[in-house]
């Protein structure tokens, strides 16, 4: 019973960073921009968190748990988000080619995550530690709960955000016009266009939006579920591809995520809590890719309308070519 | 700065295409990018590792070419490299986004490896050579061939199945080698566990790869602009409706061209497997597959092209080793950096930037600077444009 509880919860902990990657990623591709530099944005959001974190712990002497926690969340948004910068420029206003950039961002993200890792060495680690205690601080009324309270009540404040933000860029795509404006943008930009709609504004801001969103899949990761990141950083490249296998997986529905991710999760753990062979291992660790192109080829068997990637997903618009 | 009177919304400046360029000045252009990028670059080792740009250009060279064998692996590193950008070349053109070659060039090394691990020792060594050719290919075709079949049945988004397909052929080949490598050190080894089985060389070991890439890069060329498939596949990509119209069949050529593509990616496994590493892991590929997609983009995907771009990765790639970092990392920062401005440069042969003409007499300073501000094209963050334009 205890290692099934604690199963759950790992589970739900680790998929808090699927959770905030496919929920970004998907607000890219929704507006048409099909984001392959996500495993970059997730490393560089960790990173700019640590960076954040060790400022604010290396320049106070007494840490403030609520501030280290606004800062370090406000450092992966604000690096991650100029990640996405990057990309929109590169995409939106030279109109490169989406699936060149963003493989290049991957490679620019995860580099130079590792670099900062070099540079700044075991300086962090002191800060990181620190600033983890704050986001691991579970609501106070958890423990007298029992296992109820465990499963859902014993997490930090990142579990309970990403949970929220899906929830809402669901409500955001399926309730509001700025929502339908963008789903616009990434089905038909040229009808788009000429509803008066600005493209490039909605293609900006959806992609630093969504980047800056997937950066705290990596924040959470690193601050957490690790609580480190010695290891950290190369899972985090292979949570970053998972996360976008992951928005195929719930049809580009957020609310969906919120259960696909703690699946994913719980596929990804789920190895070390049999006791099997490692050869086993690897193929359990292959099933969330199976189960993403199944479910991808299924969907376009069925052809049903609303479960269709974005029709101009990966393409740039010019109004002139059209 | 709000003016009372209705200002004629007309932006600061609008992109218009541009084919007005002559191939020497699009060659100038490049050639001024490329500079400027490794200027860059070289700014960035400056401030990032204490390395002046002058020295940092240097030991590029010196790591690319410094010895005979550093310009040996150098060129065989630029052969796998470029015959994996060219077996995407097809795909592309078909605008089929084969983001696969990763999964497909692990997959033939995983092939070849098999016929090793299974044949290796009992049958004749040519017919395990000749076996794992053809498993290896085979395996690359297969791995190719699914996401293609989807494509064309149920239109099955091909880049996000190829993806998929990647890390499939990763976990495959974690699987075999923790079935075959008994003593739980999770590395196969060439003689111990694939009975010491390797292509012979040709002259030394960097021939043989190098050899197959200028075949392959010839052959290619001439399917690609002389033989009828290789015009079909142009059409597919131009414009399905269009290829519909004059009776291609756009389902076999895609299925098609996907078989050949994977089959290219597999062959480059085989060779990786059975005449460079002498074995498989999930590190086989590195990346290249991925980067393979880079070099096709910036090589317009013409054969020539695509030595120089892949020759620009290699030289980044081989060059930084010699820079002695601990932190390894700063190669894939400069070589994202490069690419950056090379992606970017694109923008500016395509397409140009028409300024707003002069506001004729009427208008005064007050009237011509809102609209600017308000310019939907570019945000005012665009201080990035600057650096690609510069």
């Amino acid at each position: 019973m205890n290692a099934l509880i604690t199963f759950i919860t790992s589970s739900v902990r680790l998929g808090t960073t699927f959770l905030f990657g496919s929920t970004g990623e998907t607000i890219t591709e929704k507006a048409g921009h099909l984001n392959l530099g996500t495993p970059g944005v997730l490393c560089v959001g960790a990173v700019s968190g640590v960076l954040g974190a060790t400022f604010y712990v290396g320049a106070v002497s007494e840490v403030n748990g609520l501030l280290a926690v606004f800062i370090t969340i406000l450092c992966a948004l604000v690096g991650a988000g100029l990640l996405g910068l990057l990309y929109s420029f590169l995409t939106v206003s030279l109109r490169s080619n989406q699936n060149v950039t963003g493989l290049m961002i991957t490679t620019f993200g995860v580099g130079l995550a590792k670099f900062v890792k070099g540079e700044l060495g075991t300086d962090a680690d002191a800060a990181i530690s620190k600033v983890a205690s704050c986001f691991r601080h579970s609501l106070p009324f958890a423990e007298h709960m029992g296992w109820f309270g465990e499963i859902f009540f014993s997490y930090g404040i990142l579990v309970y955000l990403a949970i929220l933000t899906a929830l809402l860029t669901s409500f955001f795509f399926k309730r509001t016009r700025a929502g339908l404006h963008l789903r616009a943008v990434g089905e038909n930009p040229a009808t788009a266009d000429a509803a008066g709609i600005n493209i490039t504004r909605y293609r900006y801001l959806s992609t630093i939006i969504g980047c800056a969103v997937s950066g705290l899949g990596g924040l959470s990761f690193i601050f957490d579920y690790v609580g480190g990141w010695d290891s950290g950083l190369v899972s985090t490249e292979a949570l970053g591809w998972l996360a976008v296998a992951l928005v195929i997986f719930t049809l580009w529905n957020p609310n969906l995520g919120i259960l696909g991710s703690v699946l994913f999760s719980a596929l990804y753990i789920l190895p070390n809590y049999l006791n099997v062979g490692f050869a086993v291992r690897d193929l359990i660790s292959g099933v969330p890719y199976l189960v993403t192109i199944i479910v991808l080829v299924i969907t376009s068997m069925r052809k049903k309308r609303e479960n269709q990637p974005p029709a101009n997903l990966g393409l740039n618009y010019f109004r002139e070519e059209r | 700065m709000r003016n009372t009177e209705k200002i004629v919304h007309e932006p600061l400046f609008h992109i218009a295409k541009r084919d007005d360029l002559v191939w020497w000045q699009r060659l100038l252009i490049r050639a001024a990018t490329v500079v400027v990028a490794f200027l860059f670059a070289g700014m960035l080792s400056w401030t990032l590792i204490g390395v002046d740009p002058f020295t940092f250009l240097g030991k590029l060279f010196v790591g690319t070419f410094g010895t005979e064998r550093r310009t040996w692996i150098s060129l065989r590193d630029l052969a796998v490299l470029l015959s994996i950008a060219l077996a995407l070349v097809p795909a592309f053109k078909m605008k089929f986004w084969n983001i696969g070659a990763e999964g497909q060039v692990l997959m033939g090394g995983l092939g070849a490896a098999i016929c090793m691990y299974y044949l290796g020792g009992t049958a004749p060594d040519v017919v395990v050579y000749l076996l794992m050719l053809v498993v290896g290919i085979l395996f690359g075709v297969v791995w190719g061939v699914l996401p293609a079949i989807c494509k064309a049945v149920w239109r099955t988004n091909e880049t996000l199945f190829t993806l998929m397909m990647n890390y499939l052929a990763m976990q495959l080949i974690s699987f075999f080698t923790d079935i075959w490598v008994k003593d739980g050190s999770g590395v196969m080894k060439n003689e111990t566990h694939l009975h010491g089985i390797k292509f012979p060389e040709l002259g030394n070991v960097y021939v043989l790869p190098i050899l197959v890439a200028v075949v392959l890069a010839v052959l290619l060329f001439v399917y690609l602009k002389y033989s009828k498939q290789g015009y079909e596949l142009s059409v597919v990509g131009e414009s399905e409706n269009t290829a519909r119209y004059v009776g291609i069949n756009v389902k076999k050529v895609i299925i098609r061209t996907m078989i050949i593509s994977g089959a290219v990616c597999g062959l480059v496994g085989v060779l990786l497997t059975g005449a460079i590493n002498g074995t498989v892991t999930t590190e086989t590929a590195g990346g290249q597959g991925f980067t393979a997609i880079i070099v096709a983009w910036v090589g317009k995907f013409n054969p020539l092209f695509m030595v120089l771009s892949a020759f620009l990765i290699v030289f980044m790639d081989r060059g930084t080793n010699e820079l002695n970092l601990t932190n390894d990392a700063f190669a894939s920062i400069v070589t994202a950096v490069v690419v950056f401005f090379i992606i970017g440069c694109e923008f500016f042969l395509s397409y140009q930037i028409k300024f707003r003409r002069r506001a004729k007499g009427k208008a005064n300073d007050g009237a011509q600077d809102p609209p600017a501000a308000e310019t939907p094209e570019l945000p005012p963050e665009a201080g990035g444009a600057k650096e690609v334009q510069a």
